[in-house]
């Protein structure tokens, strides 16, 4: 996609200084012409790839099978979360990931609309108040990530980060039953 | 009545001309409701508007310029963000197309004025006054806090406390009467005030740009405005709109947003364009290649613009397959887009290539543009916009497309046209440096932001850590931002010098195809001295030569009659004359009414409600004093307008502005309801926590009582109309029509208070409320019409020969009765018909 904006960018740039100093060759082609190629052609080159090979890529990303769930509450200024698959572990700021595993992040809100966004895992998706968001994800090699909230949530929204760990099966398992971060009192 | 004057000398006709057409010295200026006049202060107002804008963003990136910088908190932080964003949007961008347009169009389509210079006027009132409550409220410490698009919750009364939501909603919302005045004034006066012999398919392409985007903000601006109203009454009286516990939804509030927001930023984008369009065939030297393939694109634009709102929501969690379809739409809008860009190039290919400072800014046009519309198309993709959405790169992108599209353009429309505001030559010594300054400070700025996006920097955060890696890139984009205030600062001290020093010139400087420069330089009050026939289309004309014979009155109404402002009505599709539009004269009604429009909306924020009705009640009962005089009290008959030709004076024509701006009101009144409806439908289809605990206890008299009223008002109007003209007895109709108003109003006031349940307890119920108040609003309206016309009637300025009154009246009580019916259906037989 950068490539290809890049080239649309030099070719519109290019075709401006190509009338402004070069008009005789530019004026070789009709008006008629410049407009059908450039207006209609062009775009319709571009475009409907464009569009189907997204919308591809969107529906993989569409949760259909079952995969384990973690639920993620928002509320004004944290993140709490919660894995039903782990006897209800509950954990607050920090979100354990299993490593090359599907699962789906179940997203709500208690107070107003926040989002759900690891940069470097997946894209976004809203918590809104009164209704319930799926995203699906699937973390890497194990190791620390970085969330946080993406939609503006009011005076401490540049403060509502948390952290991501992602791990291996078994540490994953571990990682819910130490009590460490079992939820506090 | 005195015979015309003869015109013997151009000296003469400027002279008798100023006398009737001049605003006074001194106070009166505040009277004043010229084009010419009204349209520079909406372009000063509005570029005043944007140095405080930029001041706010100068702010915003000397805060981020460095990890955890401490010279901003959250609390201020949150507030400059808002109002930079609120600013940049309803008090630059889009009054100053607003008054680019008042200024121009005249002067194009060769009229002298427009339809409604005391409706100008207001909107500029209303539009400044509501400019300086949400700037008052920024000095205050207490301005908006939740974003330039309020979502709520967040801007509800429970997560935003304190008044400075209200400000927002209120503030803007008047800000917007004053956009809609625009619309409704813009449509009229391209359709109805050109030049004999300008037929549509020969209008310059500025205005089909104008009338486009004035149809768009006909449609437009009403959803959010409703929005906006809802928000109020759900903060002010807890009617939960978009309160998810008590059966609103927080997305309806998305939605009714970006149905306006999308279009908004086409609306924005056009005249910009409309202005391109003007100034590449003026340097390429040949008119402007592609017309009609251009006319075509706009028109596409717009409906495509109005069906791809969504794209703004696409990690809301709307259906994937949904998604797609407005990702198609969204990529869709790049082939108008196309279009234009290559009817430009075709145009600079077939002509002969001029360079000058408006022609350098129009290169930075489309370098800047081009790139924000590629990263358009990309964020059109769901998924690269669920990575994306709400980063720095979205920052990036649209500030590519609102700087690139409307800045740019507008800084070469500025250089283009100053001369003509002057009347003072454009010198080069300062705008050269100037522009490089902008163009290398924008894109330093800015084309960082999109990789500190996809570094994952979020929009909104007022610091960061500095281990994130997006430490040097948001320092460069702030010494960028620097230089591109600079750059603003020179143009800002050449403006000055060039209206100060520069030579004058005479006529048509650029050498130009267009009417507004056979105007004389800086303009006379009534614009041109006689008016023209226009035979080819209207962008190449040799206005040097056209200039001096209007000047000689060779045109139409090239004379002083009985001190009216004159100008011609022309047939829509034949333009044809078909009347004389006699326009008002200089009033401190607008400024009046604006003022207490004012107060009725501080009391409003400030919960005085008692004061609010009362000022609203006022600003009632000063537009049916203001319409006591409108049009004229005896019949004339046709009159000359000069080459031999006649044509009465617009309130005895057939279709004169006011009955089509009744038409365009209703457009307008259309959108909004369509909104409303749209919304209950909404929040019985998708809200949660439905269906309501209990719905409305109507019985069968009461909606057969209001059906019945809302069905005798229009029957009452048309007798009144049929009485005219067999001239009978048009009174006892105008007081059945009261009469049917007031029975149906207390019906319906009857079946709020009684039979709906309270409208703070569920969505249903004050969707309810909201759809029955609309509809008592209305026949209230309707109301005025008729005290109006009671009025009227008997000063003689309704007669059987000038019934535009009761036209306008009749078409008032159509819609009521329409939209009434179906309001009255969705509250009382939807319930019945869901819950059995």
């Amino acid at each position: 996609m950068i490539a290809g904006s890049t080239a649309l960018f030099a070719l519109m740039v290019g075709l401006f200084a190509l009338v402004i100093w070069r008009p005789h060759w530019a004026a070789q082609v009709s008006g008629r012409s410049w407009i059908i190629w450039g207006g209609l052609v062009l775009p319709a080159l571009v475009l409907p790839p464009l569009v189907v090979v997204s919308l591809i890529a969107g529906e993989r990303l569409m949760p259909s099978d079952a995969v384990p769930r973690i639920e993620a509450e928002a509320r004004q200024w944290h993140w709490t979360f919660r894995y039903p698959d782990h006897g209800g572990a509950e954990t607050e700021g920090i979100l354990h990931l299993p490593s090359g595993q599907p699962v789906d992040i179940v997203i709500t809100s208690l107070d107003v609309i926040h989002s759900f966004w690891v940069p470097r895992l997946a894209g976004k998706m809203d918590a809104v108040p009164g209704r319930v968001n799926v995203l699906r994800v699937m973390a890497g090699a194990p190791g620390p990530l970085e969330g946080l909230c993406a939609e503006f949530c009011g005076l401490d929204h540049t403060t509502m980060r948390f952290d991501v760990q992602v791990h291996d099966p078994e540490g994953f398992a571990a990682a819910l039953t130490t009590p460490v971060f079992a939820p506090p009192p | 009545m005195t015979a015309p004057m003869p015109a013997t000398s151009p000296i003469r006709l400027h002279k008798a001309l100023t006398r009737i057409w001049a605003t006074g010295p001194g106070w009166q200026r505040l009277a004043a409701v010229n084009h010419s006049v009204v349209g520079i202060r909406f372009m000063v107002t509005a570029a005043v508007f944007f140095a405080i804008g930029g001041m706010l963003a100068m702010l915003i990136r000397a805060q981020l310029a460095t990890p955890g910088s401490a010279f901003l908190g959250p609390e201020i932080y949150n507030q400059i963000f808002t109002m930079h964003g609120t600013i940049m949007m309803f008090l630059f961008a889009i009054p100053m197309l607003e008054g680019l347009a008042l200024y121009m169009l005249p002067k194009m389509l060769g009229a002298r004025d427009l339809a409604f210079p005391r409706l100008s006027a207001y909107g500029y009132w209303c539009y400044l006054f509501g400019g300086m409550i949400l700037i008052g409220a920024l000095v205050a410490g207490v301005a908006p806090q939740s974003g330039w698009f309020m979502y709520t919750p967040l801007s509800s009364d429970v997560y935003s406390p304190g008044i400075n939501a209200d400000v927002w909603l209120l503030g803007v919302t008047f800000v917007e009467i004053s956009a809609l005045t625009m619309a409704v004034e813009l449509t009229v006066s391209i359709l109805k005030l050109r030049a004999p012999g300008m037929t549509l398919a020969r209008m310059p392409i500025f205005a089909w740009y104008i009338l486009v985007t004035a149809l768009m903000m006909v449609v437009g601006f009403p959803p959010l405005i409703l929005g906006s109203i809802l928000l109020e009454m759900e903060r002010a009286f807890g009617l939960p709109f978009f309160d998810p516990e008590r059966g609103g939804d927080p997305l309806l509030w998305q939605h009714l947003f970006w149905l306006f927001g999308h279009p908004e930023v086409y609306i924005i984008f056009l005249p910009a364009a409309g202005a391109l369009s003007t100034m590449i065939p003026t340097f390429a030297q040949r008119p402007l290649v592609g017309y009609r393939a251009v006319v075509a694109s706009i028109i596409v634009m717009a409906f495509l613009s109005f069906g791809i709102w969504v794209h703004h929501m696409f990690t809301t969690g709307i259906p994937h397959l949904a998604l797609a379809f407005f990702s198609l739409g969204s990529a869709l809008v790049a082939v108008p887009t196309a279009v234009q860009m290559f009817a430009w190039l075709a145009t600079l290919a077939h002509g002969r290539p001029r360079w000058d400072v408006p022609m350098l800014y129009i290169f930075g046009f489309i370098a800047v543009f081009v790139c924000g519309g590629l990263t358009g198309v990309m964020l059109a993709m769901v998924p690269f916009n669920w990575q994306a959405h709400d980063s720095y790169f979205v920052v990036a992108h649209f500030h590519y497309v609102l700087v690139g599209g409307f800045v740019f353009p507008m800084l070469a429309a500025l250089y283009y046209w100053m001369p003509h505001v002057t009347g003072r030559l454009s010198v080069h010594r300062l705008s050269v440096p100037a522009f490089w300054m902008i163009f290398a400070g924008f894109n330093v700025t800015f084309l960082t932001m999109h990789l500190t996006g996809l570094l994952g920097m979020p929009r909104r955060v007022y610091t960061y850590l500095g281990h994130e890696g997006w430490t040097g890139l948001n320092l460069l984009s702030s010494v960028g931002s620097f230089v591109l205030t600079m750059g603003f600062a020179l143009i800002a001290a050449d403006i000055f010098l060039q209206r100060r020093f520069a030579p004058r010139f005479r006529r048509d400087p650029w050498r130009a195809g267009t009417l507004e420069w056979a105007t004389p330089t800086p303009p006379a009050a009534y614009g041109f001295a006689s008016l023209p026939r226009i035979d080819v289309r209207a962008d190449s004309l040799s206005p040097f030569d056209i200039g001096q014979q209007l000047a000689a009155g060779e045109g139409y109404l090239g004379m002083a009659r009985n001190g009216w402002q004159e100008t011609l009505g022309v047939d829509i599709t034949t333009a044809e004359p078909d009347q004389i539009v006699i326009l008002p004269r200089p009033t401190y009604l607008p400024l009046i009414l604006a003022l207490v429009t004012g107060v009725a909306v501080l009391s409003m924020l400030f919960k005085v409600y008692v004061l609010a009705i009362l000022a609203a009640i006022a600003v009632a009962g000063l537009f049916v004093w203001g319409a006591r005089s409108s049009g004229q009290p005896v019949d004339h008959g046709p009159l000359p307008i000069g080459h031999g030709l006649s044509a009465p004076p617009h309130p005895e024509a057939a279709t004169s502005p006011p009955v089509l701006a009744m038409g365009v009101t209703l457009i307008a009144d259309g959108a909004f309801f369509t909104s409303l409806i749209f919304g209950v439908i909404y929040l019985w289809l998708v809200a949660p926590n439905w269906p309501p605990p209990e719905v409305i206890e109507a019985g069968l008299a009461l909606p057969l009582i209001v059906a019945a009223g809302l069905v005798a008002g229009p029957i009452a109007a048309r007798g009144a109309a049929a009485a005219l003209r067999g001239k009978g007895s048009v009174m006892p109709w105008l007081s059945a029509q009261a009469v049917a108003l007031l029975t149906t109003l207390a019906a319906l006031v009857w079946l709020i208070a009684v039979a709906l349940p309270d409208p703070q307890t569920h969505g249903y119920a004050a969707a309810s409320f909201a759809l029955l108040a609309y509809v008592c609003l209305h026949l209230g309206i309707a109301g005025l019409f008729v005290i109006s016309n009671a009025n009227r009637l008997r000063s003689g300025h309704i007669a059987p020969r000038r019934d535009h009154d009761l036209r306008l009246t009749r078409a008032w009580q159509d819609f009521t009765a329409l939209s009434g019916l179906i309001a009255v259906g969705f509250v009382v037989i939807l319930p019945w018909l869901v819950t059995g």
